[in-house]
């Protein structure tokens, strides 16, 4: 392995690199083994702790919590999909009264903190007579309007990278804007911003566990429910780390999924695929 | 306005807690990502690979799930006792070192190329050629980047109301306990988020102007 920043390895650096590499090994074997030792140590491998997982109705809750996690993913990403696209043909609009209300909502909703967000459809909105707002809703509404706004941001940064004379030859051939944007450049936008927008993807996959503190019934909050259990020893420790087992393996799938399509597209010729680390990430 | 004023001790220790949060985990994640940063460019493979599954791995992790594991779980290991404001601490900085690490990293690849070349030609080993030449530079690229993964941190901090730490996301449940109506509560927090994200934009403005990379 060549890099810019250092120089090919002559024997004597190769030889204190494998020193290095050996001490970093060890380090990391240390802390690991720390950590796992504490948790051996202060019970968390008892078969008591562990015993509540292995009874069917608890995995059948866990199962069921999974597929609220990806349900209120899965809503929250098409509407924001949507949202997203909506917003930026306003912002990209020729008339002053859609791009303008089209900016502040996204820079409006960009600054707002999720969490709040959620706070506000779950516990706001009932107090001044909006019914029927469930977990679910609070959750998905949140989600939408906070990603729907960033991938509003990402959709223009895309059209705008295109180069012009893709809309310039579809004005020339006579079409109106609205089919220029469309059928011409959102196709080559969404293609040029794929990694970007399914690492957008990971992010609402990612933020569904804010859903915990507005009691959504997802993955972390039955893993408190579990963890919570004094009967079983309280498996608090278990049952995170059954629930990042969950989320790295979900979120895992999603970014190889990513990392698939970049590698897809980027063979096919003529096609720009803007590398992720080009746009600044949203966290 | 009246929600906002009649308790205003709890909007002011709430920010207060929100800052203090934002503040050093702020400083933590810049340290530790920069580290990370440079353990993922190095000439080691053990190191860039230890760097490169930790970010690959918290990245990947829920933000809540951190902080559920620090505030709700390291209790339970009998360690030192940590109070929930830096267990919260602790998660934010770990989390959002990643983000650093990942926007230093870009950074460091928008460097000119003979920027480390000129560096290796008068001699500078790695560590010289990365914290002398390098570095510096790819810190100035860098800030609108670095800014949106900082506003992106003051913005996380509320999820540590979730876990027993008194900040800007907990002061809804302290109102409702007087009484004062929920949803003014919460948009008087919404509109200080705004404003304290749109001070960090007007910073991040002012730094790329007065770093700006003059080549």
């Amino acid at each position: 392995m060549s890099s810019i920043l250092f120089d090919a390895p002559g024997p004597k650096a190769r030889t204190r690199y494998r020193l290095l590499g050996v001490l970093t090994a060890l380090v990391i074997l240390l802390i690991i083994g720390f950590v796992i030792l504490r948790f051996a140590e202060s019970g968390q491998f008892d078969a008591k702790k562990w015993q509540l997982f292995t009874f069917p109705l608890v995995q059948q809750t866990i199962a069921q919590s999974v597929g609220a996690t990806l349900s209120a993913f899965a809503t929250a990403a098409v509407l924001s999909l949507v949202l997203g696209i909506l917003l930026a043909f306003g912002r990209l609009s020729d008339r002053k009264w859609i791009s303008l209300p089209c900016y502040g909502f996204t820079e409006l909703f960009r600054a707002v903190p999720l969490l709040i967000l959620m706070m506000i459809f779950y516990y706001g909105l009932p107090t001044v007579g909006v019914q029927g707002i469930t977990p679910f809703t609070a959750v998905v509404a949140g989600l939408v309007l906070y990603n729907g706004s960033v991938l509003a941001e990402v959709f223009r940064a895309g059209i705008e990278s295109l180069p012009r004379g893709q809309s310039e030859a579809g004005y020339a051939i006579g079409l109106p804007k609205s089919a220029v944007m469309t059928s011409i450049l959102l196709p080559q936008a969404v293609r040029a911003m794929l990694p970007v927008i399914i690492s957008q993807l990971v992010v609402i996959l990612k933020d569904t566990a804010l859903g915990f503190i507005v009691t959504y019934n997802e993955i972390l909050f039955q893993a408190k429910f579990f963890g919570s259990q004094s009967q079983y020893g309280s498996p608090i420790i278990p049952a995170a780390i059954v629930a990042a087992v969950l989320y790295v393996g979900m979120c895992l799938i999603l970014a190889a999924l990513a990392k698939w399509l970049e590698k897809r597209l980027s063979r096919k010729p003529g096609a720009a695929v803007i590398p992720a680390a080009a746009v600044p990430a949203e966290v | 306005m009246n929600t906002l004023l009649n308790n205003s001790d709890l909007f002011v220790t709430g920010f207060r807690n929100t800052l203090i949060l934002f503040f050093f985990s702020a400083i933590f994640a810049l340290i530790l990502g920069t580290i990370v940063a440079s353990l993922r460019v190095s000439p080691v493979p053990a190191m860039r690979a230890a760097a490169t599954s930790y970010v690959n791995i918290v990245r990947n992790t829920p933000l809540t799930l951190v902080l559920f594991f620090f505030a709700l779980g390291y209790p339970k290991l009998g360690l030192v006792p940590i109070d929930f404001t830096t267990a919260a601490i602790i998660g934010l900085s770990l989390y959002t070192a990643t983000y650093v690490a990942e926007a230093v990293r870009s950074g460091i690849n928008t460097v000119p190329v003979g920027q480390a070349e000129a560096a290796r030609a008068i001699g500078l080993p790695f560590t010289q050629t990365l914290t002398l030449v390098i570095l510096p530079q790819a810190f100035r690229a860098v800030i609108p980047p670095m800014f949106s993964v900082f506003i992106a941190l003051l913005k996380n901090t509320t999820v540590a109301a979730g876990f027993s730490v008194f900040e800007a996301g907990a002061i809804r449940a302290n109102l409702s306990e007087r009484g004062e109506p929920a949803l003014t509560g919460l948009l008087w927090v919404a509109l200080v988020f705004i404003i304290l994200v749109f001070m960090l934009s007007v910073l991040q403005r002012k730094l790329e102007q007065k770093w700006k990379v003059t080549r």
